[in-house]
Formats: structure tokens, C-alpha cells, sequence
């Protein structure tokens, strides 16, 4: 059975071949509502050199033009880099993107912002296909080192909404100080 | 600086550890003047709350002068504060609606995920309690980071002396907000379980919110002759059938409304009591609950429940049959502190509320350990321990 009935997002769906239907390979989505309008999210989001700040693994992004961008990011077993390349984008409501030829991980991805009911901001749903570097395994080991995608992406989501409600990103940890092993 | 930390169960111990610093912008630094042990921290101290780690530092009832200051924080150095134990970010849809102990954006996004798993949500950021709740330094300490200082730490004017105000940190919310989940009637019975310092605010609560009667339950005779003080009838459990006493002394119709101050650890030796123990120790339950089917049980036709107490994990032999069939209401969750502050700091300002009565030792940090052996030792005569970081110890 590949089709259903109900108005849940696909990737929640119980069968691998509805959720599939994102692209190839893992599939995970995750949604936010940040109490913020939902142009400035957006806004934060198009310049793609703000995520440093909110998104732990990635080490570096590089904008090269209006569509395409570079990212390097720490993931499981490794550092990761890879071009991406804007297929889909429509201001204050979403980005899609691909990762280009020769990418470390293969991944599709789509970002939306909606408008939360009534004054609560704005609903920001991530949905990404991506090809587990190193397959079963590799995401075994991920989800033990907690970069599996599917956890950095919530927590991500939630570091973006810190700081866009708060202006700072809650931590117990200094800036200098050195991480417990 | 010198600070009570967590190494195990029965084992805190009062550590040099390295000063905190400013991490946020929106952050302050408190030098600690006064800063309590709370009944809940013994939940920590006896091990039913998951997630401490060797070296975390107690404490989320806490008070002092503000001695550092980020660029966001509205506070000024020399403020006197008294800080609330939730931490809450003012901004987002929960704070916006003042339930400040549902704040998103206290808990750092590393620690959300262990609530997101055990309740469905992460947690909020808390002082001192726990990685499950942010795992935020407490306040037992000489200084202690504060986040969020702009929304949180309520100041304190000349001439309110700490042992008055220190209790705005947790305890009097906590009993208010006990008391106002009530939804008290003209005419209400109000029944306490757990005379510790929360059930005695609750009782105070109570009647400043039109309780026309206050039953307080207990088996402590020195807590019990102190909520009497405050105009409360007794059941003293072990002298006493409570769910008959009850139900005699109300007419037979049960209390209006029931608050569990009490919690995770009910003490007393109940049948169900024992089962859960049983339970707890062989990991298959994590919370006894004897107080809370009591409640349930006790609470009239219609009534409202109210839960202050401490619950972590899981009961068994949940009377949800009575719950339904009596169409109870049942409000409970950590306190939405920051939401009381202004009007209980002026009740205290106009001795409404009297907040002195409780504290029944005044210790050093140094002695720390003494205290929370004291106090889960000696619940008759040890009500509450006040640390005083400044205090020099006895010779």
C-alpha cells in the first residue's frame, strides 16, 4: 500500500514507500512553531551563512551565487562537504534544494514556513531525504554519537527558534571551556 | 567558590568549584545571600530523580546581590534579588500565555531530548535539578549564573529582610498557585495533604482565597500545630482513618477541593505504599503514591485536584475509575513563579503572609551536608534549612 488517506505529513507514514516519496534513502521531518513573523524566519533562513549560528555540525557555509552554496559539516565518522543547489523558492514560504553531483551525502530537502494559528508566529516544518553515509551502519554509529540526522535536525529547528524568540541560544556550557568527554 | 554538590544518593558535599561566569548576553551573576533546601531537593538527595551527575550543584531556592551583569540583562549590580527556581525566556507562546514552567526555550536543545522521550515534551530549564531539566547549576553555592535575568529575578527594596522574601524563589508560588488551582467556591473545604513548608503555604493560600474551611493532613505533631496556626483543622494520619475523618468532617459529601503537597516519597506504612516500594526498588515503578489515590478517593463528587507534589515517573494502581466516574478536575505542574511575584512580594511588604514561620535552622553553605541530613532525618522539628554562604560556622 503506498497511498494514504489521512492529513498527516508523509514522513510520518508507518510505510517506508510513502515516505519515500520525498526521495531516495532516509527520510525525516520536523516542525517548530517560532513565535516570529513569518517573513523574518524566512529571511534568516534564504541567507544560508546565518544557520552557522544554529546548526551545531556545520562547520562552514559558503553562499557562490543566488542558487548555490557550499557546506562543510561534522557528522558521524567524519567531516562531510558538499554543494547544494536551489531548485525550489518561493519568499516567505519555502526552499527547496539538492545536493549536487559528487556530494558527500546525497540528500534533497525542503524547508516550509507557514503561518502558526492565531499570533503564535510562524510553523516551520523541515522534510529531508538524505543517503546515510556508510548506509545501516553508518546511521547506527550516528545515532550513537547523536549526529543522526533526524536528532541534529530537531535540534537545530529548536536552537533556531531560541534564537529567533530570544536573541541567544540556551547553554549551560562557557564558550571557553572544555567540552566533557 | 564553594558550592553543595550532588555524588550519589545520601552523599552531597560542599566542593570548590570553578566560579560561574557570563555565557548570554541576557545573563547575571548573583552572589548568593540566602538560599534554601527544599523539600523536592531531598528527591534528589534520596536518588528518585534521573540524570544528576557526580558534581552538579543543588539548589533552586535562592537569593542575593547582583555582582555581574550581561548586556541584555536588566538588572543592576548591587540589586538585591530573589530569583525564581523555573527559568523562562519572557518570548515564547508559553511564557506569552505566563505559563512560565512550560517556557521552549530555558532548556538547552542537548537536554530536550530525554523529556521529549519520558513526556512526550521536553522539559523547562530549572536551577540545580538535574541534566532532565537543563542541567543548570543551583543555587546552593556562593555565586550562581542566572539566564533570562531580565524576565525572572523579581528585586527586592530596603528593608525586607531575606528570611521574609527568600520563599518567593518556589515555595509561597508554589503553595499560592497550589491554593488557586483549587478554583476555591464561598463555602469550600479545602484539604491539604503534607504539611512541609508548601502544604503550610497552601493552607495560608487557601484562606486568603476564600477557603471557608482548611483541612491539613500530616504525621508530624510540630507541623501539624503550625498549620493549625494558620487556622487549619488536622487529621493526623496516624492516629486517624483519613478518608473516614474526612468524610465525617464534611458532612459526608468529601472535601470541595484536595492538594497533594506531598509527592513522589508519601511516606507512611499503606499497603499500596509498600507495593510500591516493592515496585520502586526493583525498578518496575519509579514514584509511590499513596497520597494521590488518597486524594482522588477523598476528593468530593465534582471536586478539583491539585497536585504541587513531585511526581517523576510512573504509578501503578492509578484510580483513573474514580477520577471519571466523579468527574474530578485535576490541575497540577511546577510552578508558573514569575506569574505571583509582584503580588506575593507585596503581600509580604503588608505582612499579609507570614514566611518566617518556616525556617527552622539557619546554617552555613559549609555545613550543607548536616542540613539535608537533617532535614530528611528530622521532619518533626526540621521544617526548613536556610544556608548562609556569609554565615560563619559554629565552633
Amino acid at each position: 500500500m503506498t497511498e494514504v488517506t489521512d492529513d498527516a505529513p508523509a514522513y510520518v507514514a508507518k510505510d517506508s514507500d510513502v515516505r519515500a516519496a520525498l526521495g531516495p534513502g532516509s527520510v525525516l521531518g520536523h516542525t517548530e512553531t517560532i513565535n516570529r513573523p513569518r517573513s523574518e524566519v524566512y529571511a534568516f533562513w534564504r541567507d544560508f551563512a546565518n544557520l552557522q549560528r544554529v546548526m551545531e555540525n556545520v562547520t562552514a557555509v559558503q553562499v557562490i551565487d543566488g542558487t548555490h552554496s557550499h557546506w562543510a559539516v561534522s557528522g558521524p565518522g567524519g567531516d562531510y562537504e558538499w554543494d547544494a543547489v536551489i531548485v525550489a523558492d518561493e519568499p516567505d514560504r519555502l526552499i527547496e534544494w539538492e545536493s549536487a553531483e559528487g556530494a558527500d551525502v546525497a540528500h534533497r530537502g525542503r524547508i516550509e514556513f507557514r503561518d502558526a494559528p492565531a499570533g503564535r508566529g510562524c510553523w516551520v516544518t523541515a522534510a529531508i531525504a538524505y543517503q546515510p553515509p556508510a548506509g545501516f551502519i553508518g546511521k547506527a554509529v550516528a545515532k550513537l554519537t547523536q549526529k543522526e540526522p533526524n536528532i541534529q535536525a530537531r535540534r537545530d529547528l529548536r536552537r533556531l527558534k531560541q534564537y529567533l524568540e530570544t536573541g541567544e541560544i540556551a547553554t549551560t556550557t562557557p564558550p571557553n571551556s572544555v567540552p566533557p568527554s | 567558590m564553594r558550592a553543595l554538590t550532588w555524588h550519589g544518593k545520601h552523599d552531597v558535599r560542599v566542593d570548590t568549584v570553578p566560579d560561574p561566569e557570563i555565557i548570554n548576553p541576557r545573563d547575571a551573576i548573583i552572589r548568593i545571600s540566602s538560599t534554601a533546601i527544599c523539600g523536592s531537593d531531598l528527591h534528589l538527595y534520596d536518588a528518585f530523580i534521573p540524570t544528576l551527575q557526580a558534581g552538579d550543584i543543588l539548589g533552586h531556592e535562592f537569593m542575593g546581590e547582583v555582582v555581574e551583569t550581561g548586556p541584555g540583562s536588566t538588572l543592576e549590580k548591587g540589586q538585591r534579588v530573589v530569583v525564581p527556581f523555573v527559568i523562562a525566556c519572557g518570548q515564547c507562546f508559553f511564557c506569552g500565555k505566563q505559563q512560565y514552567s512550560a517556557c521552549a526555550n530555558s532548556i538547552p536543545v542537548v537536554n530536550a531530548d530525554l523529556g521529549q522521550e519520558l513526556y512526550g515534551h521536553p522539559m523547562t530549564g530549572l536551577f540545580g535539578y538535574s541534566h532532565l531539566t537543563g542541567g543548570y547549576p543551583g543555587g546552593q553555592a556562593e555565586y550562581v549564573r542566572v539566564p533570562f535575568s531580565d524576565v525572572g529575578p523579581i528585586v527586592i527594596p530596603d528593608g525586607l529582610e531575606d528570611d521574609k522574601v527568600l520563599f518567593l524563589s518556589d515555595i509561597l508560588p508554589t503553595g499560592w498557585m497550589a491554593a488557586e488551582n483549587c478554583d476555591i467556591e464561598p463555602g469550600d473545604t479545602v484539604a491539604v495533604w503534607g504539611c512541609g513548608p508548601v502544604g503550610l503555604f497552601a493552607v495560608q493560600s487557601a484562606f486568603k482565597l476564600g477557603a471557608e474551611r482548611v483541612i491539613a493532613i500530616d504525621h508530624f505533631p510540630h507541623r501539624l500545630e503550625l498549620a493549625e496556626r494558620f487556622g487549619a483543622e488536622t487529621i493526623n494520619f496516624t492516629e486517624s482513618d483519613t478518608y473516614h475523618a474526612l468524610m465525617e468532617m464534611t458532612g459526608g459529601i468529601g472535601p470541595d477541593a484536595c492538594i497533594d503537597a506531598v509527592g513522589l516519597e508519601s511516606h507512611g506504612l499503606f499497603l499500596d505504599n509498600v507495593w510500591d516500594q516493592v515496585k520502586v526498588s526493583t525498578f518496575m515503578g519509579t514514584d509511590r503514591a499513596h497520597v494521590l489515590r488518597q486524594v482522588i478517593i477523598a476528593c468530593r463528587k465534582g471536586g478539583r485536584v491539585s497536585l504541587p507534589g513531585v511526581y517523576g515517573g510512573f504509578v501503578d494502581k492509578f484510580p483513573i475509575g474514580a477520577l471519571m466516574e466523579k468527574g474530578l478536575q485535576v490541575k497540577s505542574g511546577q510552578t508558573h513563579v514569575q506569574r505571583y511575584l509582584p503580588k506575593l512580594l507585596e503581600m509580604i511588604g503588608e505582612g499579609e503572609v507570614d514566611t518566617t514561620f518556616v525556617i527552622s535552622h539557619r546554617l552555613p553553605l559549609e555545613q550543607a551536608p548536616d542540613g539535608y541530613k537533617m532535614f530528611k532525618e528530622k521532619q518533626n522539628e526540621c521544617t526548613k534549612v536556610v544556608l548562609k554562604p556569609g554565615m560563619a560556622e559554629a565552633a
